[in-house]
């Protein structure tokens, strides 16, 4: 459905030096598929998200939907918007305080000039669980609850009727109890109409909750991939081992020392050494800070990119 | 060590009264730490901010707060003032605007200690120094500006701060809550060996059940301004509030949550429109028709448990 392939983005960093935030990834997201892409901040995951949605431009590399790859223009990248549309996190922050939310929903419609704009915003506001439609039309978004503003948020997006939504954070400014609902409704409109999605989160949670597929990303990198029961409970990459063993429920933790390194100092070998654990207790190899690993490929099967990994 | 009576906070507002918290009793031991936790509009945050008397003048606070025996809403502002820092004090969520952008972190660190008098000059240098060295971080940070700083680490010069005078309690309030995953792990396994090393009492707030039930000995929730449970971290809740908010955060690895996420239907309510009867009932999975109109009170639930539900019995 939506692929990208050894993708590179790049941004001018302090003291003219690059930061490498998308630094090779190969990822795709197949129809009617959710998929988690999971890292902390600055690990380059918005930036990813961004790019696959034609709001930045790769550096090298290339994205694709349905096969054709993107192109720039300004026709091309409207017509792209139709079929992959975002889902913003804080509803209260990307909402217009001063649009209803008829006016919210409309804006994609008008803006592609679609036909019949009631029936559109009408359905949309349905099918995001804001039901009946009319009755929220006139309202402001002050006006409503922290769960039916997200809910307006993903009507604008349903309202282009598109094929893949990519929603960054869904449910970080939530309510606990509003949380589980708004993850419901991502998992049936996957049912119901077949869309598919990539998932921005930090919460791993929320990627067993809904997810078919997980990425980890570290520094710029997918470290490992696969399907969510395979990485979640075997995880193969001492950093998404890591990364479960400091939740609540784990039974032993490996905190990390040290805050995720800074883009403009990809650290030469596998960019995760200087934090490994495994390294760390002497269990490193010469090439884990000699020897650049390779980019995962964009397979469905588990995946890992680290050369301790047994499998 | 510190007691709440019939703790209420109501705040005056030109169109109406709101209660935003109805009610509260509830006991901390020297050593103890407590987990206080609720979602938006449930009160938890009011509670903190009332335990120190740091509520805008628009709230009206009633009942009684008891820190070491002397009641801190009775209390003079000079007194007041002395009891704040030295014997509580209060780490923030958010360390981004907790800070003073313009101000080295080692001064901010310095100043309760000189207003205090617990210090003066070169000592309160070196208990600075000192301080730093307790949260994980090295004496040159000192001279550091907050802006230098990452997340992680102005949390914990918040930490250091709220540590400065040596007080027994420490009441955070969501202290962990816009850090990463494994930054917030850092800084509650820093919160958890503190508090064991000086014997501190913690009463720590937060949306997030897992991570209180990883640091604190029993757990408190609060719900549209009163506690509907409290008991042991270690156990099952038994209220189905406290149950359902539980489940929102889900266990990776367990079945029953895989592809199926859990919430609750409708949303918190507002503290200006409270359902009557159990504040609770209208999103109660397990409602019974009486709970539209008669209110539980806490009540024991178990060993060690309260709870306010009428099918939670003893």
């Amino acid at each position: 459905m939506l692929e990208a392939t050894d993708l590179r983005v790049e941004f001018p960093g302090r003291g003219g030096r690059r930061a490498r935030a998308v630094d090779g990834v190969n990822l795709s997201v197949g129809a009617g598929e959710i998929v988690a892409l999971v890292g902390e901040s600055g690990c380059g995951k918005t930036t990813l998200a961004r790019t696959l949605l034609g709001l930045e431009r790769p550096t090298s590399g290339r994205i694709a939907y349905d096969g054709t790859p993107l192109s720039y223009s300004g026709r091309a990248l409207r017509a792209f918007r139709r079929q992959v549309q975002l889902v913003l996190q804080d509803p209260m922050g990307s909402l217009n305080p001063r649009h209803t939310v008829y006016e919210a929903v409309a804006e994609g419609p008008r803006i592609h000039g679609l036909p019949d704009e009631e029936t559109v915003v009408s359905s949309a506001l349905a099918r995001a669980g804001l039901r009946p439609p009319e009755r929220f039309f006139q309202r402001f978004p002050h006006e409503l609850s922290g769960g039916q503003r997200q809910r307006v948020v993903i009507a604008g997006a349903l309202a282009l009727d598109p094929k893949v939504l990519i929603a960054d954070e869904p449910v970080a400014s939530l309510d606990a109890s509003v949380r589980g609902e708004i993850l419901s409704l991502l998992l049936r409109l996957r049912d119901d109409l077949g869309l598919s999605a990539l998932v921005v989160t930090h919460d791993l949670g929320l990627a067993w909750n809904i997810a078919d597929r997980v990425a980890v990303m570290y520094l710029g990198r997918i470290v490992e991939s696969g399907p969510t029961e395979e990485v979640l409970k075997n995880p193969q990459h001492p950093y998404t081992q890591a990364l479960l063993s400091v939740l609540p429920e784990s039974p032993e933790r490996i905190v990390l020392t040290g805050e995720p390194p800074d883009p403009t100092r990809i650290p030469a070998g596998c960019r995760f050494h200087p934090r490994c654990q495994l390294v760390a207790a002497g269990n490193g190899k010469p090439e884990c800070s000699t020897q650049p690993l390779q980019i995962l490929p964009a397979g469905t099967d588990s995946q890992v990119a680290c050369y301790l990994a047994t499998t | 060590m510190l007691e709440l009576d019939e703790l209420s906070v109501t705040y005056r507002l030109d169109s109406a009264d709101v209660p935003a918290v109805r009610g509260v009793s509830l006991e901390l031991a020297a050593g103890e730490a407590l987990g206080l936790a609720g979602e938006s509009g449930s009160g938890k945050s009011s509670v903190a901010l009332a335990l120190l008397r740091l509520l805008p003048r628009s709230a009206v606070v009633g009942g009684r707060v008891m820190l070491d025996g002397e009641d801190v809403l009775a209390m003079k502002w000079g007194r007041l003032r002395a009891v704040r820092w030295s014997s509580a004090s209060i780490v923030f969520q958010g360390a981004q605007h907790g800070l003073n952008p313009v101000q080295r972190i080692g001064d901010q660190i310095a100043e309760p200690l000189l207003v205090h008098r617990q210090a003066s000059g070169t000592d309160a240098a070196a208990r600075v120094r000192e301080l730093l060295a307790q949260v994980g971080l090295p004496a040159w940070r000192a001279r550091s500006y907050p802006h230098e700083l990452s997340g992680g680490q102005r949390q914990r010069v918040m930490i250091a701060m709220a540590l400065a005078c040596g007080p027994q309690l420490i009441i955070a309030d969501e202290p962990t809550t816009a850090l990463d995953l494994m930054v917030q792990a850092q800084v509650l396994t820093l919160i958890r060996q503190l508090i064991a090393d000086h014997g501190i009492s913690l009463l720590m707030i937060s949306h997030d059940l897992s991570v209180l039930a990883d640091v604190c000995d029993r757990l408190a929730v609060m719900y549209a301004g009163r506690l509907v449970e409290v008991g042991p971290s270690s156990e099952e809740f038994r209220h189905p509030y406290s149950q359902a908010l539980a489940a929102a955060f889900p266990t990776v690895g367990d079945p029953a949550s895989r592809l199926a996420p859990r919430g609750l239907a409708g949303d918190p309510p507002d503290p200006q429109q409270l359902p009557g009867g159990c504040a609770f009932h209208p999103r109660c999975p397990v409602a019974l028709d009486s709970c539209a109109t008669s209110d539980v009170q806490l009540r024991a639930s178990g060993t060690d448990r309260t709870a306010a539900c009428v099918l939670v019995g003893e």
